[in-house]
């Protein structure tokens, strides 16, 4: 009857923009592409236990440019996913809600899913020196 | 004294005390997922660049093998709740979405299953 025409919650449009809205559609997408990336460690730990040829294979995709760029949005993904992830584990105890408080959070986690991210490809490019 | 009404008396039919159980074990497997992660971006880190036997065994050390069989069962288990809550909020035809629900849980289970054998089979051929 009237199904098709029934508002769905929630209202987005009525709402002024915040960072923290920025960061929960992040949460979602990051959680969908980090699927993505479970698919690629199941790949490589599977063609680990297949043989050198396999593993071999799965190593040069990952080390070309593509498998490069891709291994970096799965880390930022990552560490995006598990700063906020924390962020919702600390607002799940009732905390945090104040808008002055997510401001400085919004930016904790933003910060920190680059400052992580920056530590891994660092860490990761002095190793195998550059 | 019940508040039941007969229809629902007759039904026998009341809370399943499992409304919170979706999110609550999202919540357990996020939890669990931190230290883990940690753990296995640190360990990644520190092999790259490395060969195929090195790999192999870093991967047969027991510890590692557990480790790493524990990250992929929650990481999956919380991935099948992840996207079953995104499949509920977008896909509104009711065949497709039995049909992305089906897809997701099965899928999820098939590489839970597939990547822990693969750490297995390393961890005791050695």
């Amino acid at each position: 009857m009237a199904e098709a025409k029934r508002p769905l919650s929630p209202h987005l449009q009525v709402y002024r923009w915040g960072l923290h809205m920025t960061l929960s559609i992040l949460h979602r997408a990051t959680g969908v592409a980090l699927g993505a990336g479970t698919l690629l460690l199941a790949w490589w730990l599977i063609s680990l236990a297949s043989g050198p040829e396999a593993f071999a294979q799965a190593q040069s995709c990952l080390a070309s440019w593509l498998g490069r760029v891709v291994l970096l949005g799965f880390t930022w993904s990552l560490m995006l996913h598990l700063c906020n992830g924390i962020r919702h584990l600390v607002w799940d105890t009732g905390q945090g809600f104040e808008l002055s408080t997510v401001r400085v959070t919004n930016m904790l986690v933003l910060g920190g899913s680059v400052v992580l991210t920056l530590i891994v490809w660092v860490a990761g490019y002095g190793l195998i020196g550059g | 004294m019940t508040m039941k009404t007969p229809l629902g008396a007759v039904r026998g039919l009341g809370s399943a005390k499992n409304g919170t159980h979706h999110w609550w074990l999202q919540r357990l497997t996020a939890i669990a997922l931190i230290p883990l992660t940690v753990w296995l971006t640190a360990s990644i880190v520190g092999l790259i660049g490395a060969d195929y036997e090195t790999v192999r065994t870093w991967v047969s050390i027991p510890l590692v093998a557990i480790l790493l069989a524990l990250f992929l069962a929650a990481t999956l288990y919380h991935l099948k709740l992840g996207l079953q809550v995104v499949i509920e909020d977008y896909v509104h035809h009711e065949g497709a979405k039995l049909a992305a629900q089906m897809t997701v849980t099965f899928a999820a289970i098939i590489i839970a299953a597939a990547s822990i054998f693969a750490v297995l089979s390393v961890a005791f051929e050695g």
